[in-house]
């Protein structure tokens, strides 16, 4: 079901579920949230007053919307599994920590760790996001609007991390198989990282996660095309001065 | 006749010895140092270093087979839910499917489960196999996070956040391109067939204040149900237990470095990381210094081979240990009856630990399909089970000799050292003497 047509059938039909960091506890919070079954008609969630929280909506399981009223701390969203959570502040370090599907959309700026380990979904920051985004993702999207920090994509193994600013030192460090898209400058890059053509079928795909992040006004032929040269897979006595 | 004089005895370096010699010359045919599984292989310290005192005029003993021992034990009470509550105090270790087969992972949870114990998973992620087998899994949580995901932390029975482990202190997992196959590269979200280092460090958190904010993460996902372990190698051990129980661990796991590994270099294997016996009063002492023993539970791993070591460590303060090498040869690693294929690998039954390389003849550290057919899960489960019933039989009878009617009841008044070294690690008496090194100022 399409966002638009998620959240207008809520402003409607019920009203959102407000739970009020203030009032309530952030166990209560989870609790509520993993207490839904598939179907339920609690569909949309509002957060009041996170002031920094940890572990915002973690572990969450269906597919609901939750807009988090503020900034939070570590972990929001932790192993989100369908739900789309939107952040309207700024996110601690690890936000989206091993998704495995669904979105999360962060308003501000991200912290360390951003999207660590995913294995699905899409995670989008309208900031920026600092050092080691996406590190060791594993097959989630991520969509960064403005610059990410160093280390970022450390030993990323499968997904996509698109950035539409510059990219710290050390980018795509001991990379597997995911694909890195840079539009600005990249400071340096790391062990096994090197550029890449940037084919149709590239060009296709980030014009997919584009559209899917609301990005508009970018073109896909902008972006420079990063990944693996493969010459770490396997050990090799030679190579050992790359590390 | 013409005299000769007398030879010397050709006459071998202690230093350069054998072993030395031949490494020296594998490392400079191969340009690689030396890969293997297994834990460290030097001698050193032990728990055949202490000694039970048993029972005398002073303090009598237990009928035999007549009176009570309890072996019990519940992990994990500090914050959990639904903690474990376990029938003997001996469990499986982490060990992954990938260096593991899986019907070697499901032999190990169909032996834990007959024993009434638990087993774990490892770095490669929760099979059906160990799953559906194990009645009570433990699921790590490595830096690596291969396979993590939600609906297997959920039926998990209790959490392993892995810090390190004893073979290897600081360093992370190691799976060789050979034993990638495509069920173990599709787990794992890598390619197959190239090689797997999996990282030292976890991604999203550094030090013991991003810890406890990473446990509150676990808890909070899965509704404070499940125990949380934190496990760590032998490295310093006072203070990494002192730091998981200030991170809120239910319970601490502490590796040592004859503890075993699927994979790493030999040099860091013998060289780094403490023996288990010199782990365990220091993290007890921790535990005691916090007011937290027998509060969170203390397991204690590396080197545990009969009922006795397991004694020797409940009796110094652990509430239950942990056993990998000891399983595997149970489930029937290194047996002789494969010597001949062995000795085409250029070893020999007992000596056996290029587990990395996936020809295990024994078919349990290998991904071959025709290799993995050798471990009947059933049969190999049903002898781990027989294993951890004797181990626990044999602790009984020295309890029950100490005059304990249960295994937790034994403690370091019980035990006298044969070695300064081992008095001193273990903080008991030397035999024959009220010496304890180090006790005393001197």
């Amino acid at each position: 079901m399409p966002a638009t047509k998620l959240s207008k059938a809520a402003s409607h039909d019920q009203a959102s579920r407000i739970f009020d960091l203030d009032v309530s506890s952030l166990r209560e919070l989870n609790q509520a949230l993993h207490n839904l079954t598939p179907g339920s008609n609690e569909t949309a969630w509002e957060v009041l007053h996170p002031k920094g929280s940890h572990s915002v909506a973690v572990g969450v399981d269906q597919p609901v919307t939750i807009d988090v009223r503020g900034s939070v701390g570590y972990y929001c969203g932790g192993m989100n599994s369908g739900s789309t959570i939107t952040v309207h502040g700024s996110a601690g370090p690890g936000v989206g920590e091993n998704m495995m599907s669904g979105s999360i959309i962060v308003k501000g700026d991200a912290s360390q760790y951003a999207g660590a380990t995913g294995k699905g979904g899409l995670l989008v920051i309208e900031g920026n996001a600092s050092s080691r985004c996406g590190i060791s993702m594993k097959g989630i999207d991520i969509v960064v609007h403005g610059n990410i920090g160093h280390m970022s994509a450390f030993m990323a193994q499968s997904g996509n991390l698109v950035v539409l600013g510059d990219a710290g030192d050390a980018l795509g460090d001991s990379i597997y198989e995911a694909r890195l898209f840079v539009r600005g400058k990249v400071d340096s890059l790391g062990a096994d990282c090197i550029a890449k053509e940037m084919r149709a079928e590239h060009l296709e795909l980030l014009q997919g996660l584009l559209d899917r992040a609301g990005v508009t006004g970018v073109k896909p032929s902008e972006f420079k095309r990063y990944g693996s040269a493969r010459t770490l897979y396997n050990f090799n006595i030679d190579n050992a001065d790359a590390y | 006749m013409t005299y000769r004089n007398p030879p010397t005895t050709p006459r071998k370096s202690a230093t350069f010895d054998d072993y030395t010699l031949s490494e020296i010359r594998r490392a400079a045919a191969t340009g690689i140092y030396d890969i293997r599984g297994a834990g460290a292989k030097r001698k050193l310290p032990h728990f055949d270093d202490l000694l039970f005192l048993g029972a005398s005029i002073s303090r009598y003993p237990l009928e035999g087979y007549r009176e009570r021992c309890d072996t019990s034990v519940v992990l994990g009470s500090r914050h959990a839910k639904k903690p474990i509550e376990l029938k003997i105090p001996i469990t499986i270790a982490g060990m992954s499917f990938g260096s593991l087969s899986g019907p070697a992972k499901e032999a190990l949870g169909r032996g834990a489960t007959l024993a009434g114990t638990s087993t774990t998973t490892g770095d490669g992620g929760m099979t059906e196999e160990e799953r559906g087998h194990s009645k009570q899994l433990v699921y790590q949580y490595l830096p690596s996070r291969y396979g993590m995901n939600l609906r297997d932390l959920r039926r998990a029975d209790a959490i392993e956040v892995v810090v390190g482990q004893g073979a290897k202190p600081g360093g992370g997992g190691m799976l060789l391109g050979q034993k990638i196959s495509d069920r173990v590269a599709e787990m794992r979200t890598l390619p197959k067939g190239i090689d797997q280092r999996s990282a030292s460090r976890h991604p999203d958190w550094t030090g013991p204040d991003d810890l406890e904010i990473k446990i509150l993460e676990l808890r909070e996902i899965t509704d404070w149900e499940k125990p949380i372990y934190v496990k760590v190698g032998g490295a310093r051990p006072y203070y990494d237990t002192a730091l998981a129980v200030k991170a809120g661990a239910d319970v601490v796991v502490v590796d040592g470095m004859q503890g075993g590994t699927a994979a790493t270099q030999e040099v860091f294997i013998e060289n780094v990381g403490q023996p288990t016996l010199a782990c365990i009063r220091p993290a007890v002492q921790a535990l005691q210094d916090l007011g937290m023993h027998r509060k969170v539970q203390l397991i204690v791993s590396g080197g545990i081979r009969n009922g006795a070591d397991v004694a020797k460590a409940l009796a110094l303060g652990v509430d239950a240990v942990s056993i990998g090498t000891a399983a595997l040869v149970a489930l029937g690693d290194n047996d002789p009856r494969w010597e001949a294929e062995y000795n085409e690998l250029g070893t020999t039954a007992g000596a056996y630990d290029d587990w990395h390389e996936g020809r295990d003849p024994a078919g349990i550290t290998t991904q071959d399909p025709e290799l993995m057919k050798r471990v009947d899960p059933i049969a190999a489960g049903r002898r781990l089970a027989n294993y951890l019933k004797v181990m626990t039989l044999e602790a009984q009878t020295i309890a029950r000799a100490c005059g304990k009617n249960s295994l937790h009841n034994l403690e370091p008044e019980d035990l006298v050292a044969l070695t300064i070294e081992a008095a001193a690690m273990a903080g008991v008496p030397l035999a024959g003497t009220n010496w304890i090194p180090g006790k005393n100022g001197f």
